[in-house]
């Protein structure tokens, strides 16, 4: 579980200069707004498809310490404890299927959702930019929710991705991490996918 | 605040309340003064601070409070302001000190709270100030209850298993192990979260506000519990199908919604998403009737230990504390629960079931969140202001002491919020201890009045 959760060693790199990197970071950004357009626009079962059968989807929680302490002081740990969710392909299906009832209160009128993403940056490629099948992506994140009337809430952070090229099926996610920058959560729910 | 505007604020017998003690500014001010400096508040769990030096911070009321283990293993709790300028002492959520030191003019505080530094004491105090009398301020009381710690800030009021009352028996079963033996659990994280909503719309809906179902018929309807992935629906499994539910109000103010199974009942199966999870808790059930006899019969659901401590006894499993922010803001803490030595897939089991159960992401408590909001946000109108809550649910319906000590009753009812705000109005007009554990509280010689109420 660590190697796949563990961005530390990958967060330093620049692989920009390399040959094939250009391409790929133009495809990746293409898979991202594709994958925010299918969010904003509700279009949950296609988003799905974006994401592999073996996920692992899950936001950690933060908490205040020393700064010599090392990221599992800071940072739940996948695979370990309690986070604000720690979700697999099925958890995620359920959200879905709980949206589609009709009667998710917590979603129910629908949010008015908007998933702003920049910083794309690919810090790994198996096995090379040109020929990849397997990356690790570091991104950023900006997502509005306006609900109701006056409900808003403005979730900003960084995602830890891992994709992988199937055969049929293109890239798809199979490890996210997302990261928020708060320690007590400053929103009542997370009903949103990010 | 006069006592008479108080009186009707909170009209438990004819079972109306105003929708100013959700809202109103200053009747919040009066709950930080008189009732969260003098209640028991649950401010954390021995296994957050294993060891000597260990620190974990927590709230009681709006205040930032140090828990911690001293060099000797004994715990502490001290209000997080330092007794010179009252910066905060400590801003670390959690981990191991030898010192708390001030980051202002960095007095340095030991663990065990005693002011052992002060930055040039010979220069410019020796003389003139003592030491010992600029201790970081403890809690007056405090109570380590089966691994649970509890604090007041009042000297006078009585020891923490008094306080708790007969609604002992139902956090118990939230405390011990699943197998019947007393205590041995630990907090496996905690979820720390802010939502606009008075805090006792939330401290109310764990009294046993079953009629609240409702609001959880989306996942109800996909099935999300521990059997969800062998197509079984509901949040939970129903190990309750067959018992007798119970709602109980306590004179303390504490209410609980818990069920007695029939005494010939046997293990209703559960956890069927792993064979040797569900074999796991089937012999726990096993163990547990054999341990307890007859008080296994009973099973706990939910409770509220007031003011504003709260528990899932089963599924999920797991205590939160409801702190005050303003009338109109909570920080929410859930404390998630398990069997310190229950085998490691059981603990990983029951985690992700208690995520995606419990808490901001969690798909039953969402729905939650949003009713305490809005049931916040649309009791400040003026108009509305002048309606007053509905509380009249099954009045007169429960007996007292029967099965159980309390004033008890066999269907949904709202008796434990009638209890509940009848002692947060004692605790508003300044009463003493003995009213404040509802002692001469006629609900419990006489049982629950019956009036005929009109709409206010």
């Amino acid at each position: 579980m660590s190697a796949v959760s563990d961005f530390s060693d990958l967060i330093g790199r620049n692989l920009a200069e390399q040959p094939g990197y250009a391409a790929l970071q133009s495809q990746l950004e293409a898979f991202y707004f594709l994958e925010a357009d299918l969010l904003d626009n509700r279009r949950y079962r296609a988003w799905l498809e974006l994401l592999a059968d073996d996920l692992i989807y899950y936001m950690p929680m933060r908490a205040n310490v020393p700064l010599a302490h090392d990221r599992s002081d800071e940072f739940t740990t996948v695979g370990e404890g309690i986070h604000w969710f720690e979700n697999d392909k099925w958890t995620v299906i359920k959200r879905v299927e709980q949206i589609e009832t009709g009667i998710h209160y917590a979603e129910e009128p629908l949010s008015r959702i908007t998933h702003m993403i920049s910083n794309v940056r690919i810090v790994d490629a198996n096995p090379d930019l040109e020929t990849a099948q397997q990356i690790a992506v570091t991104n950023r994140f900006l997502l509005y929710q306006n609900r109701i009337v006056d409900d808003t809430t403005t979730f900003v952070g960084r995602r830890h991705d891992r994709l992988r090229q199937n055969a049929g099926t293109g890239w798809q996610i199979h490890f996210r991490e997302v990261i928020i920058e708060q320690g007590i959560l400053q929103a009542k729910n997370i009903t949103n996918f990010f | 605040m006069e006592h008479s505007n108080l009186k009707t604020l909170v009209d438990a017998d004819n079972g109306m309340i105003s929708r100013e003690i959700f809202t109103s500014p200053a009747i919040y001010k009066r709950e930080l003064e008189s009732l969260f400096t003098r209640t028991w508040l649950f401010v954390g769990h021995e296994s957050l601070i294993p060891n000597p030096g260990d620190f974990y911070l927590s709230r009681m009321g709006e205040e930032s409070v140090i828990l911690c283990r001293d060099r000797t293993g004994e715990v502490h709790v001290f209000l997080n302001s330092c007794t010179h300028r009252g910066m905060k002492v400590c801003r670390y959520d959690k981990g191991n000190a030898k010192v708390f030191t001030c980051p202002y003019h960095a007095w340095s505080f030991a663990l065990d709270g005693s002011l052992q530094g002060i930055p040039h004491f010979d220069d410019l105090y020796d003389g003139v100030l003592d030491p010992d009398d600029w201790s970081l301020l403890e809690v007056d009381r405090m109570a380590v209850y089966k691994g649970t710690i509890w604090a007041s800030w009042d000297k006078d009021a009585p020891n923490f298993e008094t306080y708790l009352g007969d609604a002992k028996l139902h956090l118990d079963m939230t405390l011990d192990c699943r197998d019947g033996r007393s205590g041995g659990s630990e907090v496996i994280g905690v979820h720390r979260w802010k939502f606009p909503a008075n805090w006792k719309f939330a401290a109310e809906n764990f009294l046993g506000d079953s009629y609240h179902n409702h609001s959880h018929g989306s996942v109800d309807a996909i099935g999300i519990g521990p059997s969800a992935r062998s197509g079984v629906k509901g949040r939970r499994d129903d190990e309750m199908r067959a018992a007798q539910h119970i709602w109980i109000s306590f004179p303390e103010g504490h209410g609980v919604h818990s069920a007695i199974e029939h005494p010939d009942a046997e293990f209703i199966d559960s956890y069927l998403d792993q064979p040797e999870i569900g074999a796991y808790f089937r012999n726990c059930y096993e163990e547990r009737r054999r341990r307890l006899g007859d008080e296994a019969q009973l099973i706990p659901f939910t409770g509220t230990i007031f003011p504003n401590t709260s528990y899932h006894g089963r599924q999920p499993r797991g205590l939160c504390a409801w702190h005050p922010h303003s009338s109109g803001e909570t920080e929410g803490w859930r404390f998630f629960l398990v069997d310190t030595d229950a085998p490691t897939a059981v603990k990983d089991f029951l985690r992700h079931y208690y995520m995606r159960y419990s808490g901001p992401a969690g798909m039953t408590e969402q729905d939650d969140m949003e009713n305490w909001l809005y049931a916040s946000a649309a009791s400040k109108g003026t108009i509305a202001k002048r309606l007053k809550l509905n509380y009249q649910q099954s009045m007169g319906a429960a007996k007292l002491n029967d099965p159980l000590p309390g004033l008890v009753a066999t269907q949904m009812s709202e008796h434990m919020a009638r209890g509940y705000y009848t002692r947060w109005r004692d605790y508003l007009e300044g009463r003493d201890w003995n009213q404040l554990l509802g002692v001469g509280d006629p609900r419990f010689s006489d049982g629950e009045p019956v009036t005929k109420a009109g709409r206010a």
